[in-house]
């Protein structure tokens, strides 16, 4: 029973991440029907970022509080990635906006080449790894046997994402911006035709889903500790299978799908054994498409005659 | 082979739309051919004709849907002629398609929401910290919304989504979301298909409102004559394509090439 729980922190933990990360595959597919398969990259970068700004900032400047440093972080990370974000869309998609759907496709692929091995000249393809900031947590159950160990981490990590998902939902629901994105993912001609500036929109969005795959670079160099340019590529296929789960263009579905996708890995790896943990995730993913195609929150779309 | 030009009522007065010369070639199909005509202030213009005699082509290259083959669209004397669909909404020609689109999983105050969005102020820390300024314009916005929706009979709906509605309700929500950007040309594509005769007579009505209150243009699309005789100050009827009459509502019922366009020939 305590290892039940104990896979549940764990699965819920991963499954924060996957979220965070699957919000900016679910976010820009809702709007321009696109894959944006250099997001995982982007995931990437921010870890780098994550990772060496708090490298400097306990090496080189000496700052000690740690909420002081997570604070710093975040912003910095937030800041570069959804630059970062912003000018992906700009160089890479933007100029291909009406030809047919394989060539952004083609465009993403070889964006996330390229930042795969920028990364790779400017860091290095080794390993970087830093001192755990955050350690310790609390350990529950009896003293001998299974204890149920919560890291503060997993707690924190917990926190960061409900507060930003929270944010993301509230502005997606009752801000101005929020609402033309809503209506550009519903018709993206005719938002355009009643003057809304539809490239703008399209923008705020590759600017929202980097800001929280920085938020996910950012507690996974945090949780982990160790980071390589290759991370990007692993994690965004789990967020995009979370994605696709959840139902893709869905902004619950991501979060639902990311959880889902999180707990099966964790429970996967506990039960039967760690190399079956992709095999399940997976295979709840076929699953789940065979049953309902538009994921489990996804509509299913209706051809109107 | 004479092309057919719209009267022009006063030569003083520029009109608000001019198409001069309008051409649009698919491949080796000229949809459009020289089509020429002018739409003035607070004036209602139908184009008829059968179908595809390119009536939906002539209303997509003036609203920058397609890059006409030649020709030129001027509004308010200035050349609209590949500018993005937002930044011609925003000098005041707004749309509507034959089928309808609204935002149906939208509430219908959020669709009249939307469609303000040009005027208000849309700066992103704004909205984030929901300043004074801010709250006031949503307060505005929804104001005139409710305006609106009081005007086509909708305001009992403002909460319900707007895939819900009737037939004939989103059609008129649609005519209200184009209203609420205060365009200076309104076009409408084929407003009463699918309407029933009271509806239709509604939207008459709706439209004549729409002139002497808002001062509006409207250039139209319609297939229904009684609407279309009933309405408009000016007709230009299209054959394959091309302009074979325009004038006032009495001269087009009368002229033979257009009951030979409609009907054949005896």
């Amino acid at each position: 029973m305590l290892e039940f729980f104990q896979q549940i922190i764990n699965g819920l933990t991963l499954g924060s991440i996957y979220a965070l990360i699957a919000i900016g595959y679910t976010m820009v597919y809702g709007i321009i029907g696109m894959i944006n398969f250099a997001h995982g990259e982007i995931y990437m970068i921010s870890a780098y970022i994550g990772l060496l700004t708090i490298t400097a900032l306990t090496v080189q400047f000496g700052v000690e509080a740690v909420p002081l440093i997570l604070l710093l972080t975040l912003t910095i990370s937030i800041l570069v990635t959804s630059a970062y974000g912003w000018a992906i869309e700009r160089v890479a998609y933007r100029p291909l906006r009406g030809s047919p759907r394989l060539i952004p496709l083609i465009s993403a692929i070889g964006m996330s080449i390229f930042l795969q091995n920028y990364v790779q000249i400017g860091q290095g393809a080794r390993d970087l790894s830093m001192q755990p900031l955050i350690s310790g947590g609390w350990r529950f159950g009896p003293a001998e046997g299974f204890q149920v160990y919560l890291s503060y981490m997993q707690v924190l990590i917990a926190v960061v994402t409900v507060v930003f998902m929270t944010a993301l939902t509230l502005f997606i629901a009752r801000s101005r911006l929020g609402r033309a994105c809503r209506a550009c993912s519903q018709d993206l001609t005719m938002t355009n035709l009643l003057g809304i500036d539809t490239n703008r929109v399209i923008s705020l969005t590759f600017l929202l889903g980097a800001a929280l795959a920085a938020v996910a670079g950012v507690l996974v160099s945090l949780y982990i500790g160790k980071i390589n340019p290759f991370i990007g590529f692993e994690a965004g296929i789990k967020a995009f299978t979370a994605a696709v789960l959840g139902g893709i263009g869905s902004i619950p579905g991501a979060m639902l799908g990311g959880i889902i996708l999180g707990l099966s890995e964790s429970f996967a790896s506990a039960y039967l054994r760690t190399e079956y943990k992709d095999v399940v995730a997976f295979s709840l993913l076929v699953l789940v498409l065979l049953f309902r195609p538009t994921g489990l929150l996804g509509k299913p779309e209706i051809e109107k005659v | 082979m004479n092309a057919v030009t719209a009267p022009i009522t006063t030569l003083t007065e520029r009109s608000l739309l001019q198409v001069r010369n309008l051409s649009m070639r698919f491949g080796g199909l000229l949809a459009v051919d020289n089509v020429h005509f002018d739409v003035h202030r607070h004036r209602i213009f139908a184009i008829i004709g059968p179908n595809g005699a390119g009536k939906t082509t002539v209303f997509n290259c003036i609203g920058g849907f397609y890059r006409p083959t030649s020709g030129q669209v001027l509004l308010d004397d200035q050349s609209i002629h590949g500018l993005p669909s937002h930044r011609i909404a925003r000098l005041g020609l707004v749309r509507t398609f034959q089928n309808v689109r609204l935002f149906k999983n939208m509430t219908v105050v959020e669709n009249l929401l939307i469609s303000q969005h040009t005027q208000l102020e849309t700066r992103f820390l704004h909205g984030l910290f929901k300043t004074p300024k801010y709250r006031r314009a949503e307060a505005e916005a929804l104001e005139r919304a409710a305006f609106w929706l009081e005007k086509v009979n909708l305001l009992p709906m403002a909460n319900r989504e707007a895939g819900n509605l009737a037939y004939g309700q989103q059609r008129r929500l649609e005519i209200a979301r184009c209203m609420i950007t205060q365009p200076k040309l309104l076009m409408l594509d084929e407003p009463a298909a699918g309407l029933n005769p009271q509806e239709t007579r509604d939207l008459d009505r709706l439209i004549n409102e729409l002139r002497a209150e808002h001062g509006v243009a409207v250039l139209l699309i319609e297939h229904d004559m009684s609407l279309v005789m009933g309405v408009s100050d000016e007709i230009l009827v299209m054959e394959y394509g091309r302009p074979i009459a325009a004038g006032a509502p009495e001269q087009i019922r009368n002229d033979p090439r257009v009951i030979k366009a409609y009907l054949g020939e005896e």
